[in-house]
């Protein structure tokens, strides 16, 4: 227990005092997961919404195995990634292992399906209100995905807050394809990860009190951006 | 969205290019690392070469294999057998003895196997396959966990003998401690981790001094020939600076609660 009031206090100094390598690592943190959030949200909103919009003869499976691969296995896809990108693998020449582009690519294949399945579930629903209306008007295909996308935003920041919660506090995948290099590849659960290796509690519980804090403002940030519980807005 | 796609992966793969030019990687044992040494000579190195070495900070079993695919551009681990098969093999070109510290067997402070009363290693794991105590072994393959089985082979008893207070973790040294520490269990480990690890609960060394409890650390350079891209010059400078006279000052001077736990033996 005196562990924790150690840690709560350790990282209040080690915010306050704005500890260089401390800021490094948390920027590098947002970084890799936002980084992976973006590209995900690239790929996974057009395919959700593609999903929702059109008929085709494997929907049912390719909905079924988006929704099964949300619970892929961090550290299957970081040995996966590593495998790939290895020296000896066929992506070796790329020379990408253990940098943050690595660790990108591995958060990115973790968050995805997330993104995807959460956006589906929202867009479907509202494609069934929708459908009669969008297609007596004759929109055009992008069109409708333009609409449905606009239309349940709000699911959509939940889709990316849960895809950006899964990252951040994800160490299996980057750590085997980091390689959690100082001054390189370490971001805040490796770090925690290493600092429980060498039996400094505190330290580890401070950094975890670091990564809380880190997923908080930035939930706060969606919310105050995204003007949502305000005035008339709900 | 596809040119912006693009765009983005050229971007990454300059500033990859640019950051990778002036560095090499070297895989160590954690046990280098949890020691804190790696943290007391790396500012040193750099300072010395004006190259940057990024540690990844693996057991010697995960080492090995990353200089085998060429991940790295050199490693420095402490299993003899597996070094001398790695340049046989041809992987490495030669074998450089840095270093040395030693093992010690941790348990907890009441010693309920009483292996400190052994007169040498042998007796005491002899004592400990029989005490009905816990004994939590690396289980990951790495250079401490061999030297933990070739223990075992010398006095010819099967650990998992032991049945369920044989605890096998596949863990990282540090990480072993502490589950160690949680099981109240004895426990091989490496002088240098221990004495710099915090966690360090009831446990205390029960038993040291014993010369198949030494511990040698070797460097070994990832062959050219095998993987054209390693950056051979630079690992060469540092293998220089590994075994210069500084090295040696620095890595006999290094203090971990003011007992020194390396010894600098390169020839």
């Amino acid at each position: 227990m005196n562990e924790i009031l150690q840690g709560l206090v350790q990282a209040f100094w080690l915010v306050i005092s704005l500890d260089t390598e401390l800021i490094a690592i948390s920027l590098r943190s947002l970084y890799v997961t936002l980084t992976a959030l973006l590209i995900s949200t690239l790929v996974a909103f057009p395919l959700a919404a593609l999903i929702v919009v059109t008929r085709f003869r494997f929907r049912r499976v390719v909905i079924a195995i988006l929704n099964a691969l949300m619970g892929l296995p961090p550290v299957v896809v970081g040995l996966l990634v590593y495998i790939i990108f290895s020296r000896s693998g066929p992506l070796g020449v790329l020379g990408l292992l253990y940098t943050t582009s690595a660790m990108i690519i591995a958060q990115t294949v973790i968050i995805t399906p997330l993104i995807a399945s959460v956006a589906h579930q929202s867009m479907r629903e509202l494609w069934a209100d929708y459908r009669d209306l969008l297609i007596s008007i004759n929109t055009s295909k992008p069109q409708r995905i333009g609409t449905l996308m606009w239309d349940s935003k709000r699911a959509l920041i939940t889709a990316c807050l849960a895809g950006f919660g899964r990252g951040i506090g994800e160490v299996g995948a980057i750590m085997i394809v980091g390689g959690n290099i100082d001054n390189a590849t370490r971001v805040l659960t490796t770090a925690i990860s290493l600092e429980t290796s060498r039996g400094d509690f505190s330290l580890a519980l401070a950094l975890g009190f670091v990564l809380i804090s880190l997923a908080l403002s930035v939930s706060f940030a969606t919310h105050w951006f995204g003007k949502t519980e305000r005035g008339g807005l709900w | 969205m596809s040119r912006v796609l693009l765009a983005a992966l050229v971007l990454v793969f300059v500033q990859i290019n640019m950051a990778t030019a002036n560095q090499i990687r070297l895989a160590v044992t954690s046990s280098f690392h949890n020691s804190g040494l790696s943290d007391y000579l790396l500012p040193h190195i750099e300072n010395d070469l004006k190259f940057e070495v990024h540690l990844l900070v693996v057991g010697t079993g995960q080492a090995i294999k990353l200089g085998e695919n060429g991940d790295v551009d050199a490693i420095l681990v402490h299993s003899k057998p597996d070094e001398e098969e790695f340049v046989k093999a041809g992987f490495a070109k030669h074998r450089r003895q840095i270093m040395f510290n030693e093992y010690v067997i941790l348990g907890p402070s009441s010693d309920p196997a009483q292996i400190k009363l052994s007169n040498n290693l042998l007796e005491a794991f002899k004592r400990l396959s029989t005490a009905n105590t816990n004994f939590v072994s690396r289980g990951d393959l790495s250079g401490t966990h061999k030297k933990e089985i070739e223990i075992w082979e010398k006095i010819h008893f099967k650990p998992e003998k032991i049945g369920a207070q044989y605890i096998s973790v596949g863990s990282s040294m540090g990480k072993a401690i502490n589950i160690a520490v949680a099981f109240d269990a004895y426990i091989l480990s490496d002088k240098a981790t221990w004495l710099n690890h915090k966690n360090k609960g009831h446990l205390v060394i029960q038993f040291e001094g014993d010369q198949l409890l030494h511990n040698q650390y070797s460097f070994l350079p990832i062959s050219k020939n095998v993987h054209f891209h390693v950056k051979s010059k630079l690992v060469e400078e540092l293998e220089k600076w590994l075994v210069s006279g500084k090295a040696k000052k620095l890595i006999n001077s290094y203090m971990v609660q003011n007992e020194k736990v390396f010894t600098f033996n390169a020839n």
